[in-house]
């Protein structure tokens, strides 16, 4: 045994394992022709009601179902079992995150190609998330208006990481004083050219056209490489 | 707060890599951290200690080099640095841009072994 210290070239990426599992899951969705859209958003940014709204008016059209993780209880899946659509609850217990690993296992007993698509609602978070693929086509950032303008300037990274952003609770922007000019602002400063929607699951206002632009998204599910 | 589990797989890699090199010790890991890889350097340090007690790493150095941010500028058509991490546009003729050629990485280069 050699016992003089010495130095090893590795190059491993240390989410290594989560990557391979991630890129492996996206090509079994591919495969099912399954689109796979995650939500990721701080703690209470209305992630649940965005798609507690998406669950129930797409799935006139669309096959849907949801995976929904929280750290604790099974709240959330109860209440977008409401739209209808088979929804799992992943509980994490003390990890601040969802990984392809806990994905894959939540997918047991599902047969993706019967779906046509599945959201993913992350724990809210908006750091840790940003390290960790899940093999989804979309991932949708959420910021509500009371958490203020600049949150996307505090947490660059996940706006880097995901590839739509969703303005919720519009109709209490007047209430907060929210700045919209402002919050396109920040966004468009960390993340150039980032498609940005405005919608209210409350009162509807915004709904449509974000609808609109996740069908088209839906539509080209196998043109995607 | 992730680091925590970061950091133990960053040291089940390096022992396993130590291993099927013939060695039980490692001394040092060399890790290049860039900014948008949604680990805290901080976080990640103070993590690694915790992690390494009673493992074959105990009492190991993690190294990080910090990787700097570089986007590509289509009117420059070149790498450059951006502003900041709030400012995602060319420090030299200020387009905007999102493409980030460098700063995601979370990357064990090397490791000293013994």
């Amino acid at each position: 045994m050699n016992t003089q210290p010495r130095l090893v070239e590795v190059r491993q990426n240390v989410l290594k394992q989560n990557d391979l599992l991630a890129r492996e899951l996206r090509q079994r969705f591919q495969q099912a022709g399954v689109k796979v859209i995650s939500l990721v958003s701080s703690p209470g940014a209305g992630k649940t009601a965005l798609l507690e709204q998406m669950l129930t008016q797409l799935r006139a059209e669309y096959a849907v179902a949801a995976l929904v993780g929280d750290l604790a209880t099974e709240n959330d899946a109860v209440r977008l079992a409401r739209s209808g659509a088979p929804v799992k609850q992943i509980t994490t217990g003390t990890v601040c995150h969802l990984d392809a690993a806990m994905v894959q296992q939540s997918l047991a007993g599902w047969n993706l190609a019967e779906l046509d698509i599945l959201f993913i609602e992350n724990v809210g978070n908006l750091v840790c998330p940003s390290s960790y693929d899940l093999g989804e086509a979309l991932r949708i950032v959420l910021l509500s208006v009371t958490e203020g303008e600049d949150k996307p300037l505090k947490y660059p990274t996940i706006f880097n990481t995901a590839d739509v952003a969703v303005i919720t609770k519009m109709d209490l922007a007047a209430a907060v004083e929210f700045n919209l000019p402002a919050a396109h602002d920040s966004i468009q400063r960390v993340r150039p050219g980032m498609r940005v929607f405005e919608v209210s699951a409350k009162t509807g206002a915004g709904m449509e056209g974000w609808l609109q632009f996740l069908q088209t998204q839906t539509a080209d599910v196998g043109a995607q490489v | 707060m992730h680091e925590l589990s970061i950091a133990m797989s960053m040291i089940e890699m390096a022992a396993e890599a130590a291993a099927s090199r013939g060695s039980a010790r490692v001394n040092a890991i060399h890790l290049k951290l860039g900014p948008l890889s949604g680990v805290v350097k901080e976080a990640l340090l103070f993590s690694y200690e915790v992690a390494c007690a009673g493992t074959p790493l105990e009492g190991s150095q993690l190294i990080v080099e910090d990787v700097p941010l570089l986007v590509y500028c289509p009117t420059c058509q070149s790498a450059a640095a951006p502003v900041s991490l709030q400012q995602f546009c060319c420090s030299v003729c200020a387009t905007p841009t999102p493409q980030v050629l460098q700063g995601k990485e979370l990357e064990v280069v090397a490791l000293e072994i013994q």
